[in-house]
């Protein structure tokens, strides 16, 4: 009988030599003249366990890791495929507290199964979601998104059914659903993770959204750093499409959706919509005044569906057990999951899915077990580059949309990323307007200007030019950026400047040699 | 090198929006956008010369000149930061011999920085030719050169 081995196949696990390891564990069995059976799976989210192996057995899925080459034959001598004692021995994947104290709805799938392959998609509640919609009329469909509470995940929290809504009344030959899979945040994996883990529940989600809207063409538009990413989706559409999920007639519903993967180039702002949306028409990805809104004038000028891969993964779950089962998940405002990630200074980072609600302290002590130097956390950054950095006095805070932004942060795209207390607050106020200054689309002033005077102004502060005159100018900067600029980019850039200035000020006093 | 192109712009005219889709692939093809390639791209497209130019220097991603037999990006954001990636910066220039944006002068590597990988959870990350590497150091970057298989031992490096 052969023993099933499971080894991610997700970047992550790549990175950190999964491949090396699968090959090992072959060869080794092919030696010892044991019938092992690999299978590639995305990763389980215990990010610092990667590579992370399981073996399947009677009593369910044991975990070993992290594995490197090393380790190979020590398992074996161990019997691990009989899920035996060894030093790397973690036992029951779902047992892990890490694991086990999570709410997967929407990554439910994600390390579980092989990633395109459809039918244990199938097995594992995939297209259920979809089957359900095609019973329903499209305004039914937007109306259990919209009772599901689901916000968009990729930052702005806007109401997902209500997008939905606008699209649906826009009249138009053609409408389109375009996926934003530019997760160019520090900090953020999880739209890779989901990509790469189960891709097929991205193209149900698109497909539901199609179907609901009556768009008959999507682009997921990705970013060119995801290149493992980029063949997953691939293999997965044309699988998809040559099993009548994608195609003329979606499941002989008579419903026509095309979808295809747009490479972006390296550009941070085409995170932002209306600038993805210039990149998928072939051009600069500089930002678009709005009004009108994409979803009344989007991509080429027709009425366009703008969601985040996250926000999309969530409706098919959504269709299958209804708007209230979704929506029973969360508190207040923020209703659901969120697919939360640990990242950064931490003991132990990955990918943790729960309702809204749970604290930074239990995410970074619980969960995450403190640093990764072993040294004090001294603040998180939350939301990437253009989120603020929280100090460690403000981490009761629970992770919600509102109950951040009453402390003057934001959630964004749930990416958390952990400092210890040798981090130079003033050098990450600097980061941060090099970054916008890097990124900066050119169109409008604030941000173009403003980001590169930022620079210049932290620069003389941390030599001790006139602090106190540059520390009021660079305020007064913040405040220009904030209010003058066109979109996110420019008008957010001051928030992790202005979070590090009134929680961190002493970090620009310490005058360093020029 | 033109017919080339021709054949690329060929492949996606009929496609929406086809500019970058049609850069993309020159750049896989060649490596980098050749100068000349934009007044091919530009009539074959029916743009403007400014427009592709605006495009191809829009992108990051776009190379302007050739890049080295081999290409190292590494990942310069916040939680590459936290676990010290300004270190392994100076590391991987100091023992490449160049600075970011360059490229080595036997034209084996080059050196690029990147904002986020993906792999915030595994800092810091950096890849090479498309393959992803986490928990980088210094000591890891010298392996992941040699595993290169190529002379990277610089003179009084």
């Amino acid at each position: 009988m052969s023993t099933i081995v499971y080894i991610p196949k997700d970047a992550a696990a790549l990175s950190v030599g999964a491949d090396a390891v699968a090959q090992a564990i072959a060869e080794q069995a092919r030696a010892r003249s044991l019938t092992v059976t690999i299978k590639r799976n995305g990763s389980r989210g215990l990010l610092w366990l990667e590579p992370l192996i399981e073996v399947e057995t009677a009593t369910g899925r044991v975990a070993y890791g992290p594995v490197s080459l090393a380790d190979v034959p020590g398992l074996f001598e161990a019997s691990f495929l009989q899920g035996g004692a060894h030093a790397l021995h973690q036992g029951l994947t779902e047992q892990i507290p890490y694991f086990k104290n999570q709410q997967r709805l929407t990554f439910a799938r994600v390390g579980l199964i092989e990633p395109t392959n459809l039918q244990d998609y199938c097995a594992h509640d995939g297209y259920r979601g979809l089957r359900q919609t095609l019973q329903m009329g499209q305004a039914q469909i937007v109306q259990a998104v919209t009772d599901s509470g689901l916000r968009g995940r990729g930052g702005a929290a806007f109401p997902t059914g209500i997008k939905w809504k606008t699209v649906l009344d826009a009249p138009a030959a053609q409408k389109y659903v375009t996926c934003n899979a530019d997760e160019g945040d520090s900090g953020t994996f999880a739209d890779r993770m989901l990509m790469e883990g189960d891709p097929f529940a991205l193209i149900e989600g698109m497909t539901i959204a199609g179907i609901a809207v009556g768009a008959t063409r999507g682009f997921i538009y990705l970013r060119a750093e995801y290149p493992h990413a980029y063949r997953t989706l691939n293999e997965a559409i044309a699988v998809a499409t040559s099993q009548g999920y994608l195609g003329a007639n979606v499941l002989g519903s008579g419903h026509r959706f095309d979808l295809e993967v747009r490479l972006g180039a390296g550009a941070y702002i085409c995170g932002e919509e209306t600038s993805m949306l210039e990149s998928l028409e072939g051009r600069r990805g500089e930002v678009r005044v709005r009004p009108p809104l994409p979803a009344i004038k989007g991509l080429f000028g027709m009425p366009t569906i703008v969601n985040n891969v996250i926000s999309l993964a969530s409706v098919p779950i959504i269709l299958d057990k209804g708007a209230s089962f979704y929506r029973d998940f969360g508190t207040g405002k923020s209703r659901g999951t969120l697919p939360i990630q640990l990242a950064g200074n931490l003991k132990r980072g990955g990918l943790v899915e729960r309702a809204f609600g749970v604290s930074l302290r239990e995410l970074l002590y619980d969960y995450a077990g403190g640093s990764a130097s072993g040294r004090p956390i001294r603040t998180v950054q939350i939301g990437g580059p253009l989120g603020a950095y929280v100090p460690a006095a403000q981490f009761d805070t629970p992770v919600d949309y509102e109950a951040l932004s009453e402390i003057g942060a934001l959630l964004g795209h749930g990416g958390i990323v952990a400092f210890d207390d040798t981090v130079d607050m003033a050098h990450m106020a600097r980061y941060a307007m090099e970054f916008c200054a890097i990124e900066s689309c050119g169109k409008c002033t604030p941000c173009r200007i403003g980001s590169t005077r930022g620079m210049e102004v932290i620069d003389r502060i941390m030599v001790g030019v006139n602090p106190q005159q540059n520390l009021t100018l660079l305020e007064e900067l913040c405040d220009t950026m904030l209010n003058g600029s066109l979109c996110g980019l420019g008008g957010m850039t001051p928030f992790p400047v202005q979070s590090a200035l009134k929680h961190f000020r002493q970090d620009f006093l310490k005058f360093r040699n020029p | 090198m033109i017919s080339q192109i021709h054949s690329i712009i060929e492949r996606f005219r009929s496609e929406p929006g086809p500019l970058i889709l049609v850069l993309h692939a020159i750049q896989a093809e060649f490596g980098y956008i050749p100068e000349e390639a934009k007044a091919v791209v530009a009539d074959g497209l029916n743009l403007s010369r400014a427009e592709v130019h605006g495009v191809v220097s829009f992108y990051h991603f776009f190379r302007h000149s050739p890049p080295g037999r081999h290409v190292v990006q590494l990942c310069r954001a916040e939680a590459c930061q936290s676990m010290h990636a300004d270190k392994l910066a100076t590391h991987a220039q100091h023992r490449l011999g160049i600075g970011f944006h360059e490229t080595t002068a036997d034209g084996e590597f080059s050196l690029e920085p990147v904002y986020c990988l993906g792999n915030c959870a595994c800092s810091p990350a950096m890849m090479v030719d498309g393959q992803l590497y986490g928990r980088m150091s210094n000591e890891r970057f010298d392996e992941v050169l040699a595993e290169q298989q190529l002379p990277h031992q610089r003179p009084g490096s």
